[in-house]
C-alpha cells in the first residue's frame, strides 16, 4: 500500500463518517452553553457540571459500575472454566452441547434473553433488583468470555504445561505456574469485553431489573423519553469515553499477544 | 563435575573404554528401563504393538523411526503422557503403571523446548527443583552448576526469546538435567538446530552424557544424529522394532531390508540362491541373470530368495576389468553427483534396462578433471564380504 488514493479516500471518509459522525455530534453537543439539543449557543463544561449534580444519575452510574465490574469477574471465570474444559479435556460425552450451549447466546435476541431470564426470576420468586441484573449480565457476556479465553488457550504450547508436569509439578501446580500466567492477557480481555458489554446493556437490563436498580443506559433511555437534554449528550460522552478507553486497553492487551514470543 | 550420581561407574568416551561398553551382551546385567509387550492404540491406529526393549544404565539410546512409526509414543509412554494399552513399563524395577508424569523419575527435553516464555532462564532452571521443595541455596547452587554445565554463565537473568536458538537448546538440556533423573529422555535434541550448530551440539551432548554419567533415550528421525549419539539404535517401524544393536551393525549388518534401506544408501538387488557352500553362496538375480557371490549365511539354502544388500561406498568403480575380483560387473555410467567429499555415481549394469548401481567414490585428491564421465563403459566389483544377504 503507497498511500491512499482518492476513490479510497471518500470511501474511507464516507464509511467512518457513517459510523462515528453521530457520536461525534453527541460529543460536541455535549459541550453546548445552549439549552436546546439543535441549537449550538458556544463551548461551555456547564452540563459536565449539571451532571455531578445530578443524583440519580449518579447513582446509575456507579449501579452499572458495579454490575459491570462483578458480572465481568463472574463471567470470566466461568468463561475461562468453561474454556479449559472445551480445549483440555479432548472428547468428552457432552463437549457438543457445551460448545453450542456457550456459544448460543452470541445469536440470541436480546429480547428473548431479557423475557426468559424476567420469567425466570419470576418462577423462583427472585427479587428483581441489582442482583437479577447481575445474574443477567453473567449469562450474556460469559460466551464472549469463553471465547476469548478458549482462543488463548488454543495458542499455547501443550508441551510447556507437559514440561511443568515432567519437571514434577502436579496439576494445580501447572495451572497456578504456567497455564494462568501464560493465558493471564486472554483473561484481562475477555474481563474488559464482557465489562463493557455489560456497561452498554439496555434491553436485558430492562427486562431483569426492578425498582431501585436503575443502570445508567436505561436512566439515559427514560431520560431522553421526556426530551434529549444536553445533561444526557455528557452522560453519554462520559459513557462512550469509558468504553473506548476499556475497549482500547482490551485491544493492546490482544495485540501484546499475538506478538510472537521468540 | 560435582554431584555425580554414585551408582553409576564413570566409562567410555575414551576410545577402547567406549567400545569395552556392551551391558546389553552380558546377561548377568539388570536393565534399567524395561518395555514388556507394551501395545499402544490410537482409536484404530496400533502406534505401538506388543514391543518388548531394555534399555541399561548409563546408555545412550536411540530411537530412530520415520514419523508414525511409534517412537515419540513410545518415548511419551515412558514419560507418563500416554498410558499403554496392555504390557509393562518399568525404571529399576519399579512398574509405572498408575505414576503420574510428576512422580516419575525421568525428565524431558521437549523438541520445541517448552521453555516457560515467562520465567528467566534461573527461573526455568529451577522449576523442577522448586517441585521438590528442595531449600533455596540449594536450588541457587544446582541452577549455577547447571548454567556452567551448558555454558550459559552470566545469561541466567534472561528471558527465553532473549536466547539464541542454541542458547534455548541448552536451557531445555539444564532444566531436563537439573533434577538428576534416572533417565533423561530427548525428543528430536537437535533438531531445530543448524547444521553447524548441531554438529558441535552433538559433540557437547555425547561429552555431557558419559561426564554425568546418566542414561539418556533419544527419539530421532535423523539417522545422522543417531549413529553419531547412540551407543545402540533401535530402529522403529510400523510400531514395532525393526532391529536394535549399535550404530556400526545397523549399518553394516542390518536385520531387515527396511532397516538396510531406511539407515543410509544401499543397492538391493533381488535373487535365488543357486549354490551354497562353506564357503560362499552364489545367487541368480531375476530377471537380470547377474550372478553374485556372497559369504555365506547360516540358514539359507538353494532355491531360497533372497535380497542383496550393497553398501555404495563397498563397490569400485574402474575402466579396466578387475581381474582378481570375486564379484563384477559391466555397466555404464548413468549420472554422476558430485558431493565434495564424495562423488555418486549411477551405474547401469547389464544394458538397456538393468538395475542401477549406486557407487560411491570417496574424493581423495583435489583434481577438479575426473577420469570417470557420463556413459563410460566402467568395471563394478566388491568382496565376498560386502553383500548382505537378507531373507526375501
Amino acid at each position: 500500500m503507497n498511500g491512499l488514493r482518492a476513490p479510497h479516500l471518500v470511501a474511507l471518509v464516507a464509511g467512518l463518517g457513517f459510523l462515528y459522525l453521530p457520536i461525534l455530534v453527541l460529543v460536541l453537543y455535549s459541550f453546548n452553553a445552549s439549552r436546546l439539543v439543535t441549537v449550538w449557543g458556544g463551548f461551555s463544561l456547564h452540563w459536565y457540571g449539571a451532571l455531578l449534580r445530578n443524583a440519580a444519575l449518579i447513582d446509575a452510574f456507579w449501579l452499572s459500575l458495579r454490575v459491570a465490574a462483578l458480572s465481568a469477574s463472574l463471567a470470566t471465570l466461568l468463561g475461562t472454566l468453561a474454556a479449559i474444559a472445551l480445549v483440555r479435556f479432548g472428547r468428552f460425552t457432552g463437549r457438543g452441547l457445551l460448545s453450542g450451549a456457550v456459544a448460543a447466546p452470541l445469536v440470541m435476541p436480546e429480547v428473548i434473553t431479557g423475557l426468559s431470564l424476567l420469567l425466570l426470576f419470576v418462577g423462583a420468586g427472585l427479587e428483581r433488583g441489582f442482583w437479577t441484573v447481575t445474574i443477567a449480565h453473567v449469562t450474556l457476556t460469559t460466551c464472549f468470555a469463553t471465547i476469548v479465553v478458549q482462543a488463548r488457550l488454543v495458542g499455547m504450547d501443550r508441551s510447556l504445561e507437559e514440561a511443568a508436569q515432567d519437571l514434577g509439578a502436579p496439576p494445580w501446580r501447572v495451572f497456578a505456574s504456567v497455564t494462568l500466567p501464560l493465558i493471564l492477557p486472554g483473561l484481562a480481555a475477555a474481563w474488559l469485553l464482557a465489562f463493557t458489554l455489560s456497561l452498554d446493556d439496555l434491553v436485558i437490563a430492562s427486562f431483569t431489573t426492578g425498582p431501585g436498580a436503575t443502570t445508567l443506559p436505561m436512566r439515559i433511555y427514560s431520560a431522553i423519553r421526556l426530551g434529549v437534554t444536553p445533561e444526557i449528550n455528557a452522560a453519554s460522552t462520559i459513557l462512550i469515553a469509558l468504553v473506548a478507553l476499556v475497549l482500547v486497553a482490551a485491544s493492546l492487551i490482544a495485540k501484546r499477544n499475538l506478538l510472537p514470543r521468540g | 563435575m560435582a554431584g555425580l550420581p554414585p551408582s553409576v561407574p564413570p566409562r567410555k568416551s575414551l576410545g577402547n573404554i567406549r567400545r569395552a561398553f556392551a551391558p546389553w551382551a552380558n546377561p548377568a546385567a539388570r536393565p534399567l528401563v524395561t518395555f514388556e509387550g507394551v501395545t499402544k492404540r490410537f482409536g484404530g491406529v496400533t502406534a505401538v504393538d506388543d514391543l518388548t526393549l531394555a534399555i541399561y544404565p548409563g546408555e545412550f539410546f536411540a530411537l530412530l523411526g520415520p514419523s508414525g512409526c511409534g517412537k515419540t509414543t513410545l518415548m511419551r509412554m515412558l514419560a507418563g503422557f500416554e498410558t499403554p494399552d496392555s504390557g509393562r513399563i518399568a525404571i529399576d524395577g519399579q512398574d509405572l503403571a498408575g505414576i503420574p508424569p510428576y512422580r516419575r523419575p525421568t525428565n524431558m527435553m521437549f523438541q520445541s523446548y517448552a521453555l516457560f516464555p515467562h520465567m528467566s532462564v534461573e527461573d526455568n532452571i529451577a522449576y523442577g527443583l522448586r517441585q521438590e521443595g528442595q531449600p533455596r541455596t540449594e536450588i541457587a547452587r544446582r541452577v549455577a552448576e547447571m548454567l556452567a554445565l551448558v555454558k550459559l554463565e552470566g545469561l541466567g537473568r534472561r528471558r527465553p526469546d532473549q536466547l539464541s536458538g542454541g542458547q534455548r537448546q541448552r536451557v531445555a538440556l539444564a532444566r531436563a538435567l537439573a533434577k538428576r533423573p534416572k533417565v533423561l529422555l530427548l525428543d528430536e535434541p537437535l533438531g531445530a538446530l543448524d547444521r553447524k550448530l548441531r554438529e558441535a551440539t552433538q559433540y557437547e551432548l555425547m561429552d555431557l552424557q558419559s561426564e554425568l554419567g546418566l542414561t539418556f533415550v533419544m527419539v530421532t528421525h535423523d539417522q545422522d544424529e543417531a549413529m553419531a549419539l547412540a551407543d545402540r539404535i533401535a530402529v522403529m517401524s510400523g510400531g514395532r522394532i525393526a532391529q536394535v544393536a549399535p550404530p556400526e551393525v545397523i549399518y553394516e549388518n542390518p536385520a531387515t531390508r527396511f532397516v538396510a534401506e531406511f539407515v543410509g544408501d544401499v543397492n538391493l538387488v533381488e535373487g535365488t540362491i543357486t549354490e551354497a557352500s562353506e564357503a560362499f553362496v552364489s545367487i541368480r538375480t531375476a530377471p537380470e541373470g547377474l550372478v553374485i557371490i556372497a559369504d555365506p549365511p547360516p540358514g539359507l539354502h538353494p532355491g531360497a530368495a533372497v535380497t542383496v544388500a550393497l553398501r555404495p561406498e563397498k563397490v569400485a568403480i574402474t575402466h579396466a576389468e578387475p581381474p582378481q575380483a570375486v564379484n563384477k560387473l559391466a555397466g555404464e555410467i548413468w549420472d554422476i553427483g558430485y558431493l565434495g567429499d564424495f562423488t555418486m555415481f549411477q551405474v547401469k549394469v547389464g544394458g538397456e534396462g538393468g538395475p542401477l548401481f549406486k557407487v560411491a567414490l570417496a574424493n581423495r585428491t583435489r583434481r577438479v578433471e575426473r577420469p570417470l564421465a557420463w556413459d563410460d563403459r566402467v568395471w563394478l566389483s566388491w568382496d565376498a564380504e560386502a553383500g548382505i544377504l537378507l531373507a526375501g
